[in-house]
């Protein structure tokens, strides 16, 4: 006796599960009952879940009876005659979908040349145990599994040529790369997803060896050659918006170039971009500060008196410029009108960026690193047949990390672009690594695929044979350009006085508790307080009753507002985010008193 | 000669004038022997922590840095046995917390010298099942309550008393002993239990029905097991379970060098000294455990930090923190309110001696370079 649960709702009990489980599934393969079921038979427990609900992960199997597929060469000459279709084999029962919990039941085979009679089912190919990014990765299954998922991590990050009418849309924020290539070793899925519609790296050359330290701990060098030639250059993508926006009382914001008795202007240089409709002209180059859209806003507060007031008229700027940092080249203006009715103008800007020190880089192995160097082509190493790499890679990236697949992609890569074809580097079902090698050799290189290779700068022959080979590499989405960040003087909190925080904000990099006790057990006293000087105030104090007094300057007189003005009151130094502590004590009614005494 | 060094005994430890005692060559001439105690002396003023070090700190971020490689919540099998050994950063917060109670209280039990030895393996054996504690409900089947006069039935199992050379007559010892106020009847099987005051209620037989069963019928209260383990060449019993003063009292047991993991009690029998030392042992255990190296003075400055008030104060906001003279340092600390409002109320003042508070006014602090400070007499006008 088992009992029966439909979506995990019990149903009833049946006298022989697996007899029930076994007819359950051949009603689903004739057709009899919807095939969007799945039964699985726990047998610790003694219970049989049938599941149909939605969100259910499934995935397809050739269904074997006695050890022998259902799907036979007739099936597949009449799939290439297109006489039939995927959904036919899964309607006629001989490709079935499992869930996880019916795969427990299930035996399934990797190759059809492993099938015992015991097995169930069989893998379609055993490329579809992964997703769609993992099976971009060739050679995978000669890689870590953790290397595997870095690599289809790092894919997903890629700048790539995203959509091919970029050209007229609107994207906010995004990055496109100039030279998208097709990989010369793929995999069967980059053909099937259209890889080519959407390339996302380019193949270059890469050594393997270390260049004056300069690719330590999983940096990178680049030929600056390269770059003059196209590698890894992008154009990012940056918007401004504005909209006319309605206010109650029928007031309207209005887009131009604004008044100079504007509440806020800034300067007549600011908006020197600007066309007579107040929208800047494409093609601008504009730079931190640059007016892309003038736009004036009707005053915040109407009150009552000032409705009758001259100033009362005054409207406010509230223009969109370009922040902190930011630069680049008017690209494409859109005029338009959003679901309220409202003008709205998009401005699209382009930069174009180069690779510089500090860009993300990646192979397909999640072997990523960030440029530590970009040396003139003359310095390059070069080969004896004069290839000069575009990249060198450093070798301790290798032994621990141990991706196999790197090293054999750099081989496949090689012997592709010598033959002048694409290899196929599907996981599971890759061209074999000897036969590359073997062509490698008949194409004149090295079996191994290492190289004699020659100083760029002394021109002496290195002692050592240089890995060298051929790569799909990928830039990444993570560059300085975007993180960059310093600051000296600048913006300051309104509360606290202290200085912000956020690149955006122009901020400060916190010195916090930790970093504050390492200049205590340095016994560094007089810098620490140097560091905390950021929110330093002077206030004056009263003597007498210890609350911060007040300083008159249009006067120059200090008077408690406690004991009047007849009392000693002292400048102390203290920082602003202790004044606004006593503040606080005092709001909750507790008398913060000051006692002074003198320094020396 | 023996003049010259003792010339030098208030200036250098004693440990290092014994290592000079023993090491010199004899006969050597008195300048000789002069300039190294001069030398010595030297390098002993040198080696001293400078006046103004932040000593705390160092301390702190010598213990805390390695702390962060430490496995989180790692727990041990020690050895043989299921027995459980709190180790890792869990460890290290319990004995820094003071705490009174631990997850897994152990006993070390060193004994003297026939036991030691091993010679006689049952004695050992017996001797540990001595110090084992066996409760009533290890050897009852059963306990009920009669109903009609709240009489409390306890049946017995014959083969475990036997077992632990139990007789009717010592449980009954036992319960009388630890529950008072009742008559005892021995059927040979069972015990009865009858309530000496006649206006109990059924209640009241059933709290004593449950309060009996924890009643200790043999061995040492708290320890739950015992296992007699081969350290280098003799038998220690460790034990799950502590209760140190009772151990101490066993004639069998090395009272020199039996302890315990819990430091309370080594405070409570052994006194403050010797839970200074047992801090130092245990955290010194478990980083040593952990393969990481921390020198042992950082360690003892904690428990020194931590004994120093006379009794045993964890690193808490109700241990070492609340002595803490400042203000606004103990608010910096943990329920700032809490301190805020209570100096408040009885005007406390804060003199900014420590570092915090010296932080919180942007002062410099009196560590370091921020300590020395000049020190003025100003002649007075009269005496011009």
């Amino acid at each position: 006796m088992a009992e029966v649960y439909l979506n995990s709702k019990f149903l009833g009990s049946v006298e022989n599960p697996i007899e029930f489980v076994q007819k359950m599934r051949e009603e689903r393969r004739k057709g009899a009952i919807t095939e969007n079921l799945n039964v699985f038979y726990n047998e610790r427990a003694n219970e049989i879940q049938i599941e149909s609900s939605k969100g259910r992960a499934r995935r397809p199997l050739i269904v074997v009876k006695d050890g022998v597929p259902l799907l036979t060469e007739r099936h597949l000459k009449q799939l290439e005659k297109n006489e039939i279709s995927w959904s036919d084999l899964a309607k006629q029962g001989i490709i079935e979908y499992l869930d996880a919990a019916e795969e427990e039941n299930a035996v399934v085979a990797f190759f059809e040349s492993d099938l015992t009679p015991e097995h169930t089912h069989l893998e379609i190919t055993p490329l579809a145990m992964l997703g769609y990014c993992t099976s971009l990765v060739p050679y995978g299954n000669f890689n870590q599994s953790t290397r595997l998922n870095a690599g289809s991590k790092n894919q997903k990050q890629a700048l790539g040529f995203y959509a091919s009418n970029f050209a007229v849309r609107m994207d906010m924020d995004v990055n496109l790369i100039q030279y998208p290539q097709l990989p010369v070793v793929n995999t069967i899925m980059h053909e099937i997803s259209d890889y080519g519609k959407h390339p996302a790296g380019q193949n270059i050359v890469v050594a393997i060896m270390s260049y004056k330290g300069y690719n330590m701990e999983d940096a990178i060098i680049l030929n600056r050659g390269s770059i003059e030639r196209g590698l890894g250059r992008s154009t990012y993508f940056r918007p401004a918006v504005a909209e006319e926006l309605r206010y109650a009382g029928g007031l309207i914001d209005e887009i131009c170039i604004p008044d100079k008795d504007v509440k806020g202007y800034k300067t007549e240089k600011d908006y020197r971009f600007l066309e007579d409709d107040g929208i800047i002209y494409p093609e601008a180059k504009v730079r931190e500060g640059d007016v892309v859209i003038g736009k004036t806003s009707p005053p915040r507060f109407l009150s009552s008196m000032e409705e009758y007031s001259l100033a009362a008229s005054t409207r406010r700027e509230s223009s969109v410029n370009l922040k902190h940092g930011e630069e680049g080249i008017v690209d494409f203006i859109l005029l338009t009108e959003n679901e309220e009715g409202n003008k709205l103008i998009q401005v699209r800007m382009r930069d174009e960026r180069l690779p510089e020190l500090g860009d993300k880089f990646t192979s397909r192995h999640g072997q990523k690193g960030v440029v530590g160097l970009i040396v003139p082509q003359s310095d390059m190493p070069f080969s004896a047949s004069g290839i000069i790499p575009d990249l060198i890679f450093s070798p301790h990236g290798i032994p621990s990390r141990m991706t196999i697949a790197h090293l054999i992609e750099m081989i496949a890569g090689k012997v592709g672009a010598l033959a002048g074809r694409y290899i196929n580097g599907t996981t599971f079902d890759a061209e074999p690594e000897e036969r590359l090698r073997k062509e490698l050799l008949s194409l004149g290189f090295r079996e191994s695929g290492a190289e004699t290779m020659y100083n760029g700068q002394t021109g002496e022959q290195y002692r050592a044979k240089i890995f060298v080979g051929n790569m799909y590499y990928l830039k990444l989405k993570h560059m300085v350009a975007n993180k960059i960040h310093s600051r000296a003087r600048g913006p300051i909190q309104l509360l606290t006085r202290q200085p912000t925080e956020g690149r955006a904000k122009e901020g400060g990099l916190r010195l916090g508790e930790m970093e504050k006790d390492t200049f205590v057990a340095h016994g560094a006293s007089l810098l620490l307080k140097e560091r905390f000087d950021s929110d330093r105030t002077v206030v004056p104090v009263c003597e007498s009753c210890g609350v911060i007094a007040i300083k008159d300057n249009y006067r120059n007189k200090s008077y408690c507002p406690v004991c009047g003005e007849n009392v000693e009151i002292h400048d102390i130094e203290i920082s602003y985010a202790f004044k606004l502590m006593l503040d606080e004590f005092k709001s909750l009614g507790i008398y913060p008193k000051l006692q002074l005494e003198s320094k020396y | 000669m023996a003049d010259i060094i003792s010339e030098y005994e208030d200036m250098l430890p004693p440990k290092i004038i014994e290592g000079i005692r023993n090491n010199i060559p004899k006969g050597i001439s008195d300048t000789k022997l002069k300039k190294i105690m001069e030398a010595v002396h030297l390098e002993y003023k040198n080696a001293r922590v400078t006046p103004g070090e932040a000593v705390g700190l160092i301390a702190a971020e010598s213990i805390g840095e390695p702390g962060t490689q430490m496995t989180l919540n790692t727990f041990h099998f020690a050895g043989v046995a299921e027995m459980n050994v709190t180790l890792g950063l869990p460890r290290i917060i319990e004995i820094l917390d003071g705490r009174k109670e631990l997850d897994n209280p152990m006993m070390e039990i060193y004994l003297k010298k026939p036991y030691a030895s091993g010679k006689n393996i049952n004695d050992l054996k017996n001797l540990a099942l001595q110090i084992k504690e066996t409760k009533l409900r290890d050897i009852a089947t059963e306990f009920t309550i009669n109903i009609a006069d709240f009489t409390i039935d306890v049946k017995l199992d014959r083969e475990k008393m036997k077992a632990l050379e139990l007789t009717n007559g010592k449980v009954i010892d036992a319960i009388s002993k630890q529950i008072k106020g009742h008559n005892i009847k021995d059927n040979k099987e069972s015990l009865t239990l009858k309530a000496r005051s006649k206006e109990d209620t059924f209640n009241d037989a059933y709290k004593t029905k449950e309060k009996i069963k924890a009643v200790t019928i043999k061995g040492i209260k708290g320890v739950s097991q015992v296992l007699p383990v081969k350290r280098e060449d003799e038998f220690i019993i460790i034990t799950a379970g502590s209760n140190l003063a009772d151990v101490l009292q066993l004639e069998e047991v090395d009272a020199y060098r039996t302890t315990t993991n819990n430091i309370f009690e080594i405070e409570q029998v052994l006194g403050i000294e010797a839970a200074r030392q047992a801090i130092i042992n245990e955290i010194f255990k478990v980083i040593e455990s952990q393969g990481l190296n921390v020198d042992v003075r950082h360690i003892m400055l904690v428990a020194d930090t931590m004994c120093v008030s006379g009794t045993l104060k964890g690193i808490t906001r109700y241990g070492v923190v609340s002595e803490k003279s400042s203000v606004l340092a103990r608010a910096s600390f943990e329920t700032p309110i809490k301190h805020i409002i209570n100096a408040a109320l009885v005007g406390e003042v804060d003199n900014l001696n420590s570092v915090v508070e010296n932080v919180m006014v942007n002062q410099p602090v009196p560590i370091g370079t921020g300590l020395p400070s000049l020190t003025v007499k100003p002649a007075k006008e009269k005496e011009k």
